[in-house]
């Protein structure tokens, strides 16, 4: 037993790390926030999308005899992670797993959505959706980045699709990837901004708060690696549970840090906020999966 | 990212698994709680069975008397007796976890040959004498004084929380032997000492818990003579010494715990069903909540020796993470089961009930969760020091 990364894993984690910086950096997430076209007229960068194709983000887990990467779900789990800690925004959840049965997906030159329970990511950028969106009604996203149509009478089904566990899977690494930098924001800020003559990181309330952060943050690392090495669906609904937990309670907490600047539309931790809002409501939400993992108890 | 344990990892398992099925039945039955000679005699037997099959010491160096198991075949061993339902260290703990392998890393030849074979065989207990009735969280405040007087340290104070002082041997001590000034802090005036329980001046007072048992006592120490061919490590230098061993308590002490959780979280949810509290979904999404939390728990413990395993087997801050979230997790756990109990949670004869007292410690017990988190934001995440 080596539950740490290999090798190949950090190399590979490094590498879309590098590749988000390079791409997707502070700067762009700006201009595409601060941009004309947010909210419902949010567009998708279709550049940006091809060029996580060429990477093989969609193909991670496609074999190479299909053209893709041949890997599996831990080193799918860490590259959705850093999109997560990026804020990158678009379907690429449902993206990523159509690779293998819609065509262009894996390339990046088709955008595939899917239907998540009422809801619906990206509706009016997508080339391609997975499930029925009839009737679909345009919402005033909460998420600047995250245009959002809602299908009436569409949730309530008890039996998932077969791609909702993977789905469940790549959302909780998203959610772990913004709780760990939300984390990193709120201890440097911590560190930078100083009231009464010293850092307010150096008082015990800030202190604890960033502490609990890291707590919530490596816990959900845990869970959300463990669920990837075994895809066993009930941890998975776990790892999603908590990971949801983890981002929505750390974006308020690295809010609460940076004090009136954390209120402001300029500072990133809001976007991280509700980007973790909305990934919460993707399945399982909070009461499926506690739901799930009870029904397991035997 | 490697949960499936290697063939050599697996033997290990196997012949455990067998070995714990062959000697488990023939055990006598468990003493009082209350029984303290009794337990004593129970729980040294079962160090003794250990040594004799070649798992004492598992963990510790070959060349103190141990196995130089990796911290991988340690985590198997203590799941294993677990979920065999074997009995605990009890009161072969401060020896196997914290005196022992202090004494291994800092002690002399002499004194290792001396001390470290009695505890693999379960022929000595030691105790620790740390905490001090105004030296809690503030551990190096404390102001047991320790005067050198030819060959010994005369020795003066009084120590508190001290687990199995009625019956141990030993007692690793921790005393101020320079006072503290401007140049001198707390910490670099502190001495480690093996004090002999049998030593005239020493006595000890137990003391109750909330629980009505008597886990903790008192201990005190009145011209208390020890000699100072006892003291491990240099004199002032037993700050750093006692570091060795707190981090081994982080380390895996609460292995076999996370495992029985889980076990009695299965046990909660039988019972849920069984008396209709499942039908109220509050109680029912706790139980499921818990499920992921004790999931989590499991992988992090697994992650944590992993981590351990390339280090050499010296657990690092990691287990401050562990220990904030399972202290809490593990009074959650029994909050829910009173739930489950209704009226029954308020029934001490119900083992739940005793339970979910004693885990009120966990919080506070081995460092509080408020100076845990002192230790991870500082040490993890490179804040300041401060208030």
């Amino acid at each position: 037993m080596d539950f740490r990364l290999t090798d190949d894993q950090r190399a590979l984690q490094e590498g879309v790390r590098k590749l988000l910086e390079g791409r997707f950096g502070r700067e762009r997430l700006r201009a595409a926030v601060d941009g004309p076209g947010v909210g419902p007229e949010a567009s998708l960068d279709r550049a940006l999308w091809r060029e996580l194709g060429d990477a093989g983000f969609f193909a991670l887990r496609l074999p190479e005899r299909d053209g893709g990467v041949g890997l599996g779900l831990p080193e799918a789990v860490l590259a959705f992670e850093e999109a997560g800690r990026a804020l990158l925004p678009g379907p690429l959840v449902a993206t990523h797993l159509a690779a293998a049965t819609v065509p262009g997906a894996a390339t990046g030159e088709r955008v595939v959505t899917r239907v998540d329970g009422e809801l619906v990511e990206w509706l009016d950028a997508a080339d391609h959706v997975l499930g029925n969106a009839a009737g679909a009604v345009p919402v005033r996203s909460v998420d600047p980045l995250t245009p959002l149509h809602r299908v009436p009478g569409a949730a309530g089904g008890d039996v998932p699709e077969p791609d909702a566990v993977p789905a469940a899977l790549l959302t909780a690494a998203e959610q772990l990837g913004s709780a760990g930098r939300t984390t990193e924001a709120a201890v440097r800020y911590a560190g930078e901004r100083e009231q009464f003559g010293r850092p307010i990181g150096s008082f015990q309330a800030v202190k604890h708060l960033c502490a609990r952060m890291l707590v919530r943050t490596e816990t959900a690392r845990a869970a959300v690696y463990g669920a990837a090495v075994t895809g066993e669906a009930v941890e998975i609904a776990g790892a999603k549970l908590l990971a949801d937990d983890a981002a929505v309670r750390n974006a308020r907490d690295c809010l609460q840090v940076h004090g009136g600047m954390g209120f402001t539309w300029e500072a990133d931790v809001h976007l991280h906020l509700k980007r973790a809002w909305v990934r919460a409501e993707r399945w399982p939400t909070e009461r499926e999966a506690a739901e799930l993992l009870a029904a397991a108890l035997r | 990212m490697d949960l499936t344990y290697t063939e050599e990892e697996e033997e290990f398992r196997a012949r455990l698994r067998a070995w714990l099925a062959a000697t488990l039945p023939g055990l006598p039955p468990r003493p009082d709680p209350r029984d303290w000679p009794g337990r004593r005699a129970y729980d040294t037997a079962w160090q003794r069975r250990l040594y004799d099959a070649g798992y004492a010491g598992l963990h510790w160096p070959a060349d103190a008397g141990g196995h130089g198991a990796t911290p991988t075949q340690h985590l198997i061993f203590l799941e294993e007796t677990e979920l065999a339902g074997a009995p605990y260290v009890g009161a072969n703990f401060v020896g196997l976890l914290h005196a022992g392998p202090t004494i291994a890393a800092e002690g002399t030849r002499a004194q290792c040959s001396r001390w470290l074979p009695p505890i693999l065989r379960g022929d000595e207990i030691w105790c620790q004498g740390f905490s001090e009735p105004d030296a809690g969280s503030d551990l190096a405040s404390l102001r047991t004084r320790a005067v050198r007087d030819g060959d010994a340290y005369v020795v003066t104070g009084s120590k508190i929380w001290t687990s199995h002082a009625e019956v141990a041997d030993w007692c690793e001590l921790l005393v101020r032997t320079r006072p503290v000034s401007a140049d001198v802090p707390g910490h670099r005036g502190i001495t480690w000492l093996a004090l002999p329980m049998n030593a005239p001046g020493v006595s000890v007072r137990p003391l109750r818990t909330l629980a009505g048992t008597t886990e903790f006592a008192e201990m005190f120490l009145d011209e208390v003579r020890v000699p100072a061919a006892h003291r491990v490590g240099e004199e002032n230098d037993g700050w750093r010494v006692t570091m060795v061993t707190l981090s081994f308590e982080r380390g895996t002490a609460f292995v076999g715990e996370v495992v029985a959780c889980r076990r009695t979280l299965r046990a909660l949810a039988e019972a849920a069903r069984g008396n209709g509290r499942w039908d109220d979904q509050e109680v029912r999404r706790t139980l499921g909540r818990l499920n992921a939390e004790f999931t989590a728990l499991w992988r992090l413990t697994q992650w944590n020796v992993s981590e351990a395993q390339r280090a050499g087997g010296v657990p690092g801050n990691s287990g401050s993470v562990f220990k904030l979230r399972y202290s809490h997790a593990r009074q959650e756990l029994y909050d829910a089961a009173a739930r489950v109990l209704g009226p029954g949670g308020l029934d001490l004869s119900h083992d739940w009930t005793a339970d979910r007292l004693s885990s009120l410690s966990y919080t506070i017990a081995a460092g509080t969760s408020q100076i845990q988190r002192n230790i991870v934001a500082e040490r993890v995440l490179g804040l300041p020091k401060g208030r």
